[in-house]
Order: structure tokens, then sequence, then C-alpha cells
């Protein structure tokens, strides 16, 4: 008899929705994740530790939900001519700790389009990249779409944007609360033709699941929600707990997914106790949702799943352009959530983007999903601007932090072989295991895009009235300003990708490794192509469709002729 | 004043170069003022305290309403204490903090940094301060980073006096659990 059905690795809203399922439909369950438990007591009623505040030093400045860029150093090239590497540290860091970055993020929860499932169907191929369809199209996963935003606790407006795929349903709450800054960039969008909408977002904007509405408290991204207005993952996690199957084992870092004698099927999963001490754990099947980055090191580290050998490759983070204005007067950004209206129109193109395509030699240009932000905290502020005479003059203006709008686009990169995630070959982390090593480079499509909407980004800005506006990218692009080497988009995609042939694939359209199918990955590295949106919805949603699947639950469907 | 790592010549030598850095302004009381050199000897000296004075607790500070729990700090675990003492204390050759190499810790910057400094650095005139500073980089830009979080970071870490930071940049700060009603979010 193993000791549990599934072991989970990872507790992230990857592995906290696999839990969720498998719990439900009364799997005996075991979530290994490295990481510390901040969120809830492990003992029921599973409340929460209280440990999450809204705190910059201890969130933004000491690493509080890991990993501590000394314990867990990841490293960063460019190219294979880069070297070994060029940079060691924290390369997209995303948290360590028993729910993952699911607490950090503040939740823009967007669905994908139509399109987005079939790209290289619609659109064809592209020079340089392997762009190819998903196995699944957004009619199948629409009903996970669905049951993902009630089970996480989605606010948002079935009316808002435009260019939105068909649902079957509305969002479980109504938007919440407008920031100040966007009742001014909204309409100076409209106005230049562009459809701004009220973020589809996972906090409550009313009581919801016996947790109560957000109190827009402004530490949102890179904190945990204090009163858990936030649930994406706690509201899975503590649901799983509840139902007497799960154990959350925090700490405990998989060093290697086991595998019997045939090498085809798994038995386990050996780790590291917070001592040091190995243990294994034996089970029936096994599900890595490290997150897009430790899932292919432990895969690699295991040696599984990587007879095509793709483990690791087309890793995608978006080509994230940032566009900032600055305004003449307040605009007290740090009240509410830190995004609170989104645009799509990057992403479906127009007759300009077309044009700036074809100069650029690229058959199309998408760009993605455009978030009108506000700044971050003080000590952010302080830590750009130059010490000396002026430090406190301008602190006092406050020209970053509370006149200054942002823009983020999330611009869809495409996948290409060469970036990847392997083994750094001299790099440690603590545990003595080989750190990461990511190797990225922009394609020239993802550099079009960020040059094209960068300055009529500008322009948006200037309209709603910026005195002044600049662009740069993360990572830096060809004559733009860097605001560091390395990616810094929080969104990993892409590292173990699923298709329908297991010579181009890595996972199955079931998310089940081809060469190991009691394996199933259940983060956003199975996917095909980065889309221009925010992953988390999506990967939650398929990691919904795939736990039903290794649970023998029948599949869940709706009928696009109900659509609302 | 009990210190629990810089000695008196130190302190005052931090206090004065985050003025330097982060000067006296109009509502600003100036980084000495502010807390710098009390945040920096906390930090460096985080482990003389018990659980470590790196974390601080949750969820409210009581500034807002709700029980001050943020004095509470939180205890390491084994890896995390092993990260803070070799940021902090160095390396200093020991094998089990040296697994990617030596590391520089912060005490050795401040204290052999502050060394370099003339040992009249406290009478010398605000410029002459900020040369002596300017051909330290090393030091100035940890202290930079710290007079950052001491003038701009909760209290409860050692800086932040009277909330002179928050105050100087009209900036409320930590706001739960009362946050703030959606008309104070969207209006103007
Ligand atoms: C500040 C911020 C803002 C964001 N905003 C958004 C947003 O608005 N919209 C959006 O869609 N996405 C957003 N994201 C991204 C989002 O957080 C991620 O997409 C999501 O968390 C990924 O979930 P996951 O379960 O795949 O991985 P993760 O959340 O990374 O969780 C993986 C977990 O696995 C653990 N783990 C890894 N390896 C091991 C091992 N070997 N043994 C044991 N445990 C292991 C890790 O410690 C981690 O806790 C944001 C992220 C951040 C940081
Ligand atoms: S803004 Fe709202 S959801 Fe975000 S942390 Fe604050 S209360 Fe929670």
């Amino acid at each position: 008899m193993p000791d549990f059905d599934v072991v989970i690795v990872g507790s992230g809203p990857g592995g906290a929705t696999t839990a969720d399922v498998l719990t439900a439909a009364g799997k005996s369950v075991c979530v290994l994740e490295k990481g510390r438990n901040h969120l809830l007591a492990l003992e029921p009623p599973f409340e929460s530790l209280g440990r999450l505040s809204n705190d910059e030093i201890k969130f933004n400045r000491r690493h509080f939900l890991g990993p501590d860029p000394l314990l867990e150093p990841r490293t960063y090239r460019r190219a294979v001519a880069d070297g070994d590497r060029i940079f060691t540290g924290d390369v997209n860091n995303m948290p360590s700790t028993v729910g993952g970055a699911g607490y950090h993020a503040d939740g823009k929860l967007p669905r994908y389009r139509e399109i987005d499932f079939r790209l290289a169907g619609e659109l064809g191929p592209v020079d340089g990249a392997e762009v190819a369809d998903w196995p699944v199209d957004y009619d199948e996963i629409e009903p996970y779409y669905a049951e993902a935003e009630r089970a996480i606790g989605v606010a948002g407006d079935h009316t808002g944007n435009p260019f939105a795929a068909w649902r079957s349903g509305r969002y479980p709450m109504p938007p919440g609360a407008d920031m100040f800054l966007t009742t001014l960039t909204g309409p100076a969008a409209e106005t230049l033709g562009y459809h701004p909408y009220r973020a589809p977002t996972g906090a409550n904007s009313v009581p919801y699941d016996g947790r109560p509405a957000c109190n827009n408290c402004g530490f949102c991204a890179f904190y945990g929600c204090p009163i858990e207005a936030k649930g994406d993952p706690v509201a899975l996690l503590r649901r799983a707990l509840r139902t007497g199957n799960c154990e959350i084992r925090p700490e405990s870092i998989a060093l290697e997914i086991l595998v019997d004698s045939t090498g085809k099927q798994s038995r386990g999963v050996r780790y590291l106790d917070a001592d040091g001490t190995q243990h294994e754990v034996t089970s029936n099947a096994a599900v890595v949702a490290c997150g897009a980055f430790e899932t292919p090191r432990l895969l690699l580290r295991s040696g599984i799943g990587n007879s095509s050998d793709l483990v690791g490759r087309y890793l995608m983070f978006h080509l994230q352009t940032i566009v900032l204005g600055y305004f003449p007067f307040r605009l007290h950004a740090y009240k509410g959530r830190d995004v609170t209206h989104l645009m799509d129109d990057p992403i479906v193109g127009d007759a300009a983007s077309a044009a700036a395509a074809k100069t650029a030699g690229v058959p199309y240009l998408r760009g993605g999903i455009v978030e009108h932000g506000g700044s971050g905290h003080p000590i952010g502020e302080a830590l750009y601007t130059p010490p000396g005479q002026q430090h406190s003059a301008r602190m006092a203006a406050s020209d970053r932090r509370d006149r200054m709008v942002g823009f983020t686009m999330q611009g869809e990169d495409l996948p290409q072989a060469t970036n990847r995630v392997d083994l750094d070959p001299a790099v440690r982390d603590v545990w003595g295991l080989p750190a990461g090593r990511i190797t990225y480079t922009s394609h020239e499509h993802d550099v079009a895009c960020a040059h094209h909407w960068g300055p009529r980004l500008e322009e948006v800005l200037r309209q709603a009235g910026a005195h002044t506006t600049s662009w740069l990218t993360s990572p830096g692009t060809p004559g733009t300003r860097v605001p560091g080497l390395q990616p810094i988009s929080r969104h990993w995609m892409g590292t173990a990708r699923m298709g329908d042939d297991p010579r181009r694939s890595v996972c199955d359209p079931w998310q089940r490794l081809w060469d190991v199918d009691n394996v199933v990955v259940t983060d956003s590295s199975v996917f095909p192509t980065s889309t221009g949106y925010g992953p988390t919805l999506t990967l939650v949603a398929l990691a919904v469709r795939a736990a039903r699947a290794l649970a023998g639950i029948e599949p869940l469907t709706s009928d696009r002729a109900n659509a609302i | 004043m009990a210190l629990h790592f810089l000695t008196e010549h130190e302190y005052e030598v931090v206090a004065r170069c985050a003025d330097r850095l982060l000067p006296p302004h109009a509502a600003f009381v100036g980084g000495a003022a502010a807390g710098v050199a009390g945040y920096v000897d906390l930090t460096l000296g985080g482990f003389e305290f018990d659980p470590p004075r790196i974390w601080a607790g949750g969820p409210f500070s009581g500034r807002f309403g709700g029980a001050a729990t943020f004095d509470q700090f939180i205890p390491l675990s084994r890896v995390e204490e092993l990260a803070w003492r070799t940021r902090i204390e160095g390396s200093r050759g020991i094998a089990e903090r040296e697994w990617n190499g030596p590391v520089r810790g912060w005490q050795e910057i401040y204290r052999e940094g502050i060394a370099m400094l003339a040992d009249n650095f406290l009478d010398l005139a605000g410029e002459e301060q900020e040369a002596a500073l300017d051909a330290l980089p090393e030091l100035k830009q940890l202290l930079f980073e710290h007079a950052c979080e001491a003038c701009y970071g909760s209290p409860e870490y050692g800086g932040n006096l009277d909330l002179n930071g928050w105050r100087a940049i009209g900036y409320a700060g930590d706001v739960q659990p009362r946050g703030w009603r959606d008309e104070e979010v969207t209006s103007a």
C-alpha cells in the first residue's frame, strides 16, 4: 500500500487546485512544499496564521516569502555566447512558501480568447519560433474557467471587454472599486479608440466563501492579503485540508520523482525535511506543480520525461513594456488594488500594428494585455531616487509614487527552443542541488510589439493628462532603457509543453508526462504558447481538468449555444 | 543608549551619513533624526534578539485598529537563519556558509568602511563628508538602502521615528484593518 493516492509537489495555485479537486473526490493527498508555512494553521479549523501584513521591509526587502537568493540562487544568460552565466541571484523569483506565488500576486485573472489556443493554425508559422496549437480549445476549457473563477472567487463584469471570449455565466462577484487614476486613463484610452475594462480580479468585492470583501489596503501585488480577501490559493488549500484527506508538509523539498524498475511509472517522491533528513513518500501518482521554473528543474534532476529533449525549453515570460506617465497632481494609487483596469487592444491588433509587423518582417504583432496601474510603496521610490540634496524634496513631491501612472503590457513572447531552463554547471542551492539556469533572448516579434506599442501607450497617458512620459522593457530590448538585465515579469510558461505528439511535447493533452504517465504536470509549464494574458486563471482551469481526469471524474462540459 | 552592534562612534557616523544621503528638508527631519542609525544597529545586531529582528509580525500594527502585533518578530527556520547570519555577519570562512564561495557581510561592510573614513569625519563639513562617502561606494550603497528602509519603512524595525518619514511624504503607511473606503479609492 502506498502512503498516499497522490503526492503533489508545490502548493501554489496549480498544486492547491489539484489538491482541492482530488481531496473532494476522496483521494488521499500529500502536498510537499519547500517553503515555509505562513498562511494557515495546518490543524482544524485551519485558521489564518496572521503573519501577512502591510510591511514593505518584510515582503519587498527581506524575502519573507522566499526564495532567499542566497539560499536558492538562479543564474541567467541571454544566450550560450554569454558563457556559463552573466548573473546569479534573483531572476524573476517566485515565492517559495505554502501557497506559492498565489497570494503574492494581486490576481488579475482574465480568460484567454478562442484564438489563443490555435495561433499556429489560424495565423501560420513564424520564423525562428515554434508556435504550436494547444491540444485543448476554448470551448473545451470554458467550463473549467467557470469552475476556476468560482473556486478562487473572481470579481468582474462580463460585459466589460468587447473582445472577450464567450462565457457560460457571470462572474461570481461584481468588480471592486476603481482606482482614481483609471477615471483619467480609462476615458483617455477610449478617446483614442481603445477598450479599457474593469479587471477581473481574484479579490472579493463582497463577502464570499466565508472571507471578507477587500478593503483596498493597497498592499496587494508582492504582499499576502492580511484579511484573506484574496482567495488564491488559501481558499483552495483550506478546502482541501477540511476534507481530512490532505496533509501539507512545509519545508519539504522534493529532490527527485522516483520511478519503478521499468522507468515508466512513478512510485513516489524523495524529499528533504526542514532538518535536512531525507524521506521517501510513496503514492500511486505524482503531480508536479512547482511553477514553470522549478518544474523542469525537478524533472531534469530526476532524469524523467525528457525523451523529446524539450524539458526546460520554450521558456516564456511575457516581454513587459512598461510605460510611465507623470501627472501634475496626486493620484493616490496606494489606495486600492494594484491594477483595476485592463485592455486587450494590443492583443487584438489593428491596421497600424499589421503595418508595423510588415515593416518588422514578421507575419503579425500580438502584443499583450495592458494593465492600468499605479506605482509602488515609498521604500521602492526612495531607492530609485538618487541620494543627496534633492532626495527629500523629491520624496515629498512623490513624483514617482503619488503622481505616476504605470501601464504594463504583458507582451506575448513566442516560444523558442533556445530559451530554456537547465541546470547550472557550478552554482548550487543550499541543499547542494544544481541551481536552475535561465537562457533567454526575446524574439524579434516580441521586440517589434514593444516598440510599436510603447509610444502608442505613451499617447494614452498624455491624453489622460501626463506632462511627461517614457517607456522601457523587461528584459531590456535594443534601444530601450533597461530596468535590470534579467526578466522581472513574475510569469513563467512553457517549459514542459503539452501536445499531441510525444516527439514534440513533454506532456500529453491531459498533462501527463508522455514518458511516465502517472506523473501529471499542473502548472503553466504545459502552455504551448504564452498568450498576452497573465497565466494563472488558465493554469488553474487546466489543473481542474487534469485533476478530474486523474481522479477518474467525468469531464465538465458547457454549451456555447447557452452563452450569456 | 544600549547599542547592539555599532560602537558609539560608528553610530554617530551612520547618523551623519544618513543626513547627507537623505537630508533634512521642509517637512522632513532628515535621516539622522528619522532613526537611520538605530535601524542599522538593530539590523546588524538582529541576532542579539530571540526571535531575531528580521521579520516583524502581523497582521496589524495597531495604527489603524486591531491589536498591535508587528512588534512580535517571527522566528526563522534553520536555513533562513543560515542565510540571514551569512548576509549580516558574513561567511567568515565557515564552510556551511560558503557553498557558493565567500559572502561579505553587512557587519564587515559597515565596520571596515567606517574605519576607512578619517578619524575627524564627524567634524568635517557636509560636502567633505559626502566626498569621503563617495570614495567608499560599497558602504555608501548599503547605507543608502538601509537609510531608505529606515525612513520609509515600518517603525517596528527601529527607524521612521514618530512616523516622520511617512508624514513628510503624506503617506498613511499600513492601513489594515481599516483599509480605504471605495469612495476614497475612486475619488480625487
Ligand atoms: C507580484 C506578483 C504578481 C502577479 N500577478 C499576477 C496576475 O495579476 N495575474 C496572473 O495571472 N498571474 C500573476 N502572477 C503570477 C502568478 O503568481 C503565477 O502564475 C502563479 O502563482 C503560478 O502558480 P504555480 O502553482 O504554477 O506556481 P507557484 O505559485 O510558483 O508555486 C509553486 C510552488 O512550488 C514550490 N516548489 C517548487 N519546487 C519545489 C520542490 N522541488 N519541492 C517542493 N516544493 C517546490 C515552490 O516553493 C512554490 O511554493 C503574479 C506573480 C507575482 C509574484
Ligand atoms: S488591496 Fe484588498 S485584496 Fe489586496 S491585500 Fe489589500 S485588502 Fe487584500
